[in-house]
């Protein structure tokens, strides 16, 4: 922008640096009319997600994953932004507003985003330290200082916000008790009956949930000790978070004598009640109704950002009321009115053991609300419905569950454009095509970078990407591949064939569906995917592997071998190193050598004296050479270091012990440490598990290869045992969904964390016992590699000799 | 060795070598990969042109129409019939000496001799 240009725009003041304000410039931005803008907010930091704040508190994600907006991007757009300040006082007449630190800013136009705040209910105490509200980035922070192990937190609130406030200090290891006032949770969004699906699964998280409880008072002295209910009963607690509602922020608006109720009151274009004023966002109330809820917001800063680039043809019409809960593993959704009325009809599906609950209600045919709880696949279908007011006649067999689909699947193209796909931030199917065609996306990220789709809860970004699948040329060829031109087939269907025509062998596959022959490419993968379709029962081809897995060693430069043996957990003994020497020496090894996975590698040995080298080292093999389990990497944990809080060695090699010898997509590197300070880098694993004061935290798809990724959250649990076996789960749920030569941290990127925690850790007990299933089976076959010493195959290891000379 | 000289010998038992499988065996001095197709047996210089990798302990391959064997170390891809380079494409030049095979009486016998229009080894 120009100096002259700047001169010459109207100046813009938003007040609020927040999702509603920030999403408005943004809005504006794109219609290109120059403002020269500042925004003013009370936080100091740059705009980020508060949806996903409880993400944070749940030591899932960090707070730079969570900024929407950084400094970049305001200086980019020529933004000024004036951080933590408050506006005291707005002049309408002299068009200025007066901020704390006694500034007086003048503007052309004034959009007020001023959010809203926690509500604090009239209980006596509130103000006792150890008393938090949970709306901000700094509450956040200072919830997760005092949270662990031994705290004991009372969450006042049975609401959205409290839920989540509660599942994330429980991940963090606090004992946690809800308390509701009124009979059921969420009542402003479920039934009671949707209310009770959702407290057993609340409560069999391990949530202790106490409703009708009404609290009269804080007590201790200074510092909070419990509440005391208006029953005469108590609950002791040193942590106390208030989560009742919020309260929108419109005092400073209604100083400034704008027409404000509960909100500040604005028409369908966002103008309130004085020139050249407008609010957006929690501060506001239209048409009577207030909003907590993101997706609205995102309509009234594309209605205002219209309006103030002169285009007021499209008005902001309200918003069904609708939420959904976040919490891994709770499927909660709701939207519009569900109450029970004389014309009302109700559908409703109701399986207790499977946890699933769906209530419609219609009227006149018409869909008016909506209770799901236990499964979420119908939302977006449901939210169409409810947005377009569309006649259900002819649906009505197809109310509950979508009519089948042709292929089976998710039919993103019978999708009309004008859906919304991403609920969060209000982008429809249509926009992210057009995005797609405009700037030649190819990837989730650009999509997501561009559109903001999938930048909120993230839960459309299955969709998004079946979009970009269906739409842009480039992610076709990049990622929906056959294996390789032998076998026209993509893994996913080799996998079906496989299964679905019980075939056992790669030479049968390559000779039914291939060219019969197969190459270097193929032949590993579909060795790979016979051994796990059938748990390790398949038949083995050792034409099809690749030399290092029919030598069980790793082929080096010249053609000679590194040997590994296996020292589960970096742990060895004297004995052992002394073996390890005479080796090396017999063998003339060119160089030993530590490696980073905590164990020796007997480089330059050759193929013939592979057998004799197994035999006299008397190790298992370390499967140094293949896609399969590496090593656990430990530290030494509670048994010598005096930080340590966790048996890190015994945990590690017993982790190596259950999972050695198989096979996975993609090599497979572990660790475990017993304390947060990481030394065994747990967090670059593809699986880590790092100790916590009385828990584990289980974190997957971590990388430090060609490129550094850490790892995501999948659970934190309170025993060895429990730790172990969500590290197994997700184990066998890698192997049966990875791609070939994917590596965890590109699987868990392609499926998102929350899909991958879905359906493990927190998948239905049937479906991980069947994991756990499987794995204990394929187990079970396998074999150390190296003992395959005492029965080799033909001329396995040593070269033939000629039965003539030449003469 | 005369460059006339036709000389079959005697190498070893077919089941020695299993299946799409190659063994690599050393005569007078030359290293010699033998791979079993099934039908057929095939020989050729146990030595990548590219950077001396043990085609022995490739993996046997289809390249368009003709059947291949991959190098273990960088995936070079090489003709069995007529020992040249069929991957990375530009390297058509590059070729290993391939010797002609028959099974008599269930042993592996290769022709040592040169043989009329035969490939001659890559320098």
């Amino acid at each position: 922008m120009s100096a002259l240009l700047k001169n010459q725009a109207e100046h813009l003041v938003v007040v609020g640096n927040g999702m509603a304000g920030v999403s408005f410039v943004e809005q504006l931005l794109k219609h290109g009319r120059p403002f020269d803008i500042t925004i003013i907010g009370d936080e100091t930091h740059v705009n980020y997600n508060r949806i996903l704040l409880s993400s944070v508190l749940a030591g899932e994600k960090e707070f730079d994953d969570i900024v929407l907006n950084d400094i970049d991007w305001y200086q980019r757009n020529g933004i000024r932004t004036r951080l933590g300040l408050r506006v005291q006082e707005i002049d309408p007449v002299l068009k200025s507003l007066r901020t704390s630190d006694g500034d007086w800013i003048e503007y052309d136009r004034l959009v007020l985003a001023t959010g809203s705040s926690a509500l604090i209910p009239p209980i006596k105490g509130t103000d006792k330290a150890g008393v938090f509200v949970f709306r901000s980035l700094d509450d956040t922070r200072h919830l997760i200082e005092l949270s662990g192990k031994e705290i004991r937190v009372a969450v006042i609130g049975g609401g959205l916000l409290g839920l989540e406030a509660a599942r994330g200090l429980q991940m963090r290891g606090c004992h946690v008790t809800v308390v509701h006032l009124a009979d059921s949770l969420m009542e402003r969004q479920l039934d009671p009956q949707g209310g009770m699906y959702l407290r057993r699964k609340i409560e069999s998280l391990g949530i202790k949930v106490l409703c009708g409880k009404s609290t009269e008072k804080i007590l201790g002295d200074t510092h909070a000790e419990g509440l005391q209910f208006t029953d005469g009963e108590q609950l002791g607690a040193n942590l106390v978070v208030i989560a009742a509602g919020i309260r929108p922020n419109a005092d400073v608006a209604k100083r400034a004598g704008l027409r404000v109720n509960r909100g500040i009151v604005v028409n369908d274009f966002l103008e309130t009640s004085e020139q050249d004023i407008y609010a957006v966002g929690e501060c506001t109330e239209h048409d009577g109704q207030t909003f907590g809820l993101v997706a609205p917001l995102m309509e009234q800063a594309k209605v205002l950002a219209a309006n103030l680039a002169g285009d007021r043809t499209r008005g902001f019409l309200g918003a069904a009321p609708a939420a959904k809960l976040k919490i891994a593993g709770v499927d909660v959704f709701s939207a519009g009115d569900f109450s029970d009325g004389p014309h009302h009809e109700c559908v409703r599906y109701d399986d207790p053991s499977l946890g699933v609950y769906k209530k419609l209600v219609l009227r006149d045919g018409v869909l008016q609300g909506v209770i799901l709880v236990g499964d979420l696949s119908d939302e977006n279908r449901y939210m169409d419905w409810l947005r377009s007011g569309k006649d259900l006649k002819a649906e009505r067999r197809y109310l509950l569950a979508p009519p089948p689909a042709e292929d089976g699947g998710f039919d993103i193209a019978a999708m009309p454009e004008s859906e919304t796909i991403c609920g969060c931030l209000g982008v429809t199917k249509g926009e992210i095509i057009s995005a797609i065609h405009e700037h030649g996306l190819a990837t989730l990220a650009q999509v997501k970078d561009r559109t903001r789709a999938s930048s909120g809860c993230g839960s459309c970004a299955g969709k998004c990407e079946s979009l970009l699948r269906a739409v842009s040329p480039e992610f076709k060829e990049d990622q929906v591949k056959v294996v390789c031109s032998c076998l026209p087939y993509s893994q996913e269907q080799l996998r079906e064939i496989i299964r679905g025509q019980q075939i056992k062998s790669t030479q049968d596959v390559l000779e039914i569906y291939g060219n019969g022959i197969g190459c270097e490419i193929c032949k590993p993968a579909l060795s790979y995917l016979v051994d796990v379709v059938w748990s390790g029962a398949h038949v083995e081809d050792r034409s099809a592997r690749f030399i290092n897995d029919r030598v069980h060693a790793n082929i080096q430069n010249d053609g000679t071998f590194s040997v590994v043996p296996r020292m589960r957990g970096g742990v060895t003994t004297a004995a052992e190193l002394r073996k390890i020497a005479d080796v090396a020496d017999k063998y003339n090894v060119r160089m030993v050598k530590v490696t980073g996975s905590q164990r020796i590698d007997l480089l330059g040995i050759k193929k013939a004296d592979l057998p004799k080298v197994w035999e006299e080292l008397g190790m298992p093999s370390g499967q140094a050479y293949t896609k399969g389990v590496r090593m656990v990497k430990t530290c030494v944990g509670e048994e010598f270091c005096r930080f340590g809080v966790q048996d890190a060695i015994s945990t590690g090699v017993e982790l190596e012990r259950r999972l050695e010898n198989l096979f996975t997509p993609h090599k497979t590197k572990l660790a475990v440490v017993g304390c947060p300070r990481n030394c065994a880098e747990a967090t670059v694993k593809d699986i880590g598990l790092v100790g916590q004061d009385g828990s584990w935290q289980v974190v997957v798809g971590g990388a430090a290869g060609k490129g550094v990724r850490k790892a995501d959250l999948l659970i934190t649990v309170d025993t060895t045992e429990q730790a172990l076996e969500a590290a197994e789960v997700f184990f066998q749920y890698y192997r049966e969904n990875g791609v070939y030569l994917e590596r965890t941290y590109d699987f868990v990127e392609r499926l998102g964390i929350e899909k991958v925690r879905r359906e493990t850790v927190y998948a239905p007990e049937e479906v991980k016992q069947g994991l756990l299933e499987r794995l204990r089976k394929a187990k079970e076959r396998s074999t150390d590699a190296w003992l395959e010493r005492d029965n080799p195959r033909a001329s396995q290891f040593v070269q033939i000799q000629p039965m003539e000379k030449m003469q | 060795m005369t460059a006339t000289a036709q000389k079959w010998m005697r190498i070893t038992p077919q089941e020695n070598i299993p299946l799409r499988e190659g063994r690599s065996v050393s005569i007078d001095g030359t290293e010699i990969a033998i791979f079993n197709l099934g039908d057929r047996f095939v020989a050729m210089e146990n030595r990548c042109p590219h950077r001396g990798g043990p085609l022995a302990d490739g993996i046997v391959s289809a390249t368009g129409d003709s059947v291949t064997v991959t190098c273990p170390l960088h995936s070079w891809r090489l003709s069995v019939d007529g020992g040249h380079v069929v991957k990375p494409s530009g390297q058509e030049a590059s070729c290993v000496r391939t010797y002609p095979v028959r099974v008599d009486n269930g042993v592996v016998t290769i022709c040592m001799g040169r043989e009329e229009g035969e490939h001659s080894a890559a320098a």
